[in-house]
């Protein structure tokens, strides 16, 4: 049995919440060049310039690429090998999101009750998903989720029937009614299978693979690559002011469902896909 | 005031009259320069109530634009965080109410509803798009920034920014252009 002090874990949470912010991962950059080459609208290539240039800001001036600093949606996969001492391990996720808020000048947008909606002036508390896995590592995963695109996130229970072409076109048309809204160029992240509430999860999980990469199911591959093809024949381009690149990527997780049913959940995400790693 | 530069942007320092306004159409490139409010859902919560009673609003809102933006907060020595802009349509509600008082430009990102589209007609208004999530670009032009009303909101306080060269596109003009739809016309394959 390996040990791992929470304090271990609050230092690692507030840094990825600190860096998360500031420093857009490669394939972000990678593919804002894929798009410039590619991108024939002036608006929208001026668009990706503009974005470029405020990722290489945030990185140098240490100012958020993002007003929205998000909501951190936490994985978890903690190896079953492993005790973790001193605390709990929520709370200590959650001390490291408000110390990385707070030290990082990053924005509160956390509000304490959907009714009431006082803010906890902190961004706590975080959204956590733990699984348990084999090993003696911890790993944490961790974005910060902009609102404006995950209010344009939708679920759609189809049916058999409706197959491989109805959850082709329920993405579709998740990006399509998100357009201008969630700040494309955007990235679906979809979670087909199981049952309502773990399709959610795995449309959030989806989001962390890199952009450019290929699903390792070539079926499922094929699927991806259609969608983004057709999602970039819409026409609604960067910022949706008309152009080429209105999804960077669609990235499908999978898990096996009952026989009467097809869960189908699209988190929409932001050209600010701020997300990253740590493991312990 | 519009003027047009060298570039084809447009220039616009604030307060707006009614012929600035008319002069603006859908995909022209802006630059603002002067005052904006920020106003975001909680402000504008409360700014309804008080617009039904007929009372006075902490902010003079004719001629005025509202920028609809929660910044992230400043470090030392800094004017301002990121400051890029939040989702319009949130604002929907509340929008064609502050027209009617004057109100005559709104900044944010995405689509407007038809109420405001028809509000923007009616009362001479304008909504520009700047670029959402590019907040660390944006801080650049904010010269000034201070709070002038509803503090306890945090970022979603009213303040008042000082702006120079502020870049903005008007997606919905007062004349019922949309440039969102003619983008989108322009480049579905």
């Amino acid at each position: 049995m390996r040990e791992i002090h929470v304090s271990a874990i609050t230092d690692a949470v507030k840094k990825l919440c600190i860096d998360a912010n500031l420093d857009l991962e490669p394939d972000m950059l990678r593919a804002f060049d894929r798009a410039l080459a590619t991108e024939r609208s002036p608006a929208g290539k001026q668009v990706l310039q503009i974005l470029k240039d405020n990722a290489q800001m945030a990185r140098t001036k240490l100012i958020p690429y993002c007003q929205d600093t998000g909501f951190v949606v936490c994985f978890v996969e903690l190896g079953q090998d492993v005790h973790v001492t001193g605390g709990l391990l929520a709370d200590a996720i959650n001390t490291g999101v408000s110390q990385g808020y707070k030290e990082g000048y990053l924005r509160a947008s956390i509000v304490r009750s959907p009714f009431d909606r006082v803010n906890t002036g902190d961004n706590t508390p975080a959204v956590i998903h733990m699984d348990v896995v084999p090993g003696a590592t911890l790993k944490l995963m961790v974005m910060a989720k902009g609102g404006g695109c995950e209010n344009r996130s939708k679920y759609k229970m189809l049916t058999p029937a409706d197959g491989p072409e109805g959850v082709k076109d329920w993405i579709l048309e998740c990006i399509k009614t998100a357009g201008p809204d969630a700040c494309p160029p955007l990235i679906a992240g979809v979670g087909v299978g199981g049952t309502f509430e773990k399709a959610a999860i795995l449309s959030k999980k989806a989001l962390f693979r890199e952009i450019g990469s290929p699903n390792p199911d070539p079926a499922v591959d094929a699927i991806e690559k259609e969608v983004l093809d057709r999602a970039n024949r819409l026409g609604i381009g960067p910022q949706g002011y008309g152009g080429d690149t209105t999804a960077f990527a669609i990235h499908i997780l999978t898990y096996p469902c009952h026989i009467t049913s097809l869960p189908v959940a699209v988190t929409i995400e932001c050209h600010a896909h701020r997300h990253k790693e740590a493991t312990l | 005031m519009v003027k047009i530069g060298p570039d084809g942007s447009k220039d616009i320092t604030t307060p707006l009259s009614d012929a600035d306004v008319e002069s603006l159409k859908s995909g022209d490139r802006v630059r603002i320069t002067g005052v904006l409010y920020t106003a975001r859902d909680a402000a504008h919560g409360r700014l309804m109530p008080l617009i039904e009673r007929g009372e006075k609003l902490p902010i003079d809102v004719r001629g005025q634009i509202i920028y609809y933006t929660g910044p992230s907060p400043a470090r030392p020595g800094e004017i301002v965080g990121s400051i890029g802009p939040t989702t319009a349509s949130r604002m929907d509600k509340y929008t064609p109410a502050l027209l009617k008082l004057g109100l005559k430009g709104t900044i944010g990102k995405g689509y407007r509803g038809q109420a405001v589209k028809d509000a923007l007609r009616q009362y001479k208004g304008v909504y520009f798009g700047a670029i959402g999530g590019a907040g660390a670009v944006l801080s650049r032009f904010v010269k000034k920034l201070e709070i002038v009303a509803y503090e306890d909101l945090a970022t979603e306080a009213i303040r008042r920014l000082e702006v120079e060269a502020f870049p903005a596109i008007v997606v919905n003009d007062c004349h019922g252009n949309d440039l969102y739809q003619e983008g989108m016309k322009a480049y579905a394959r």
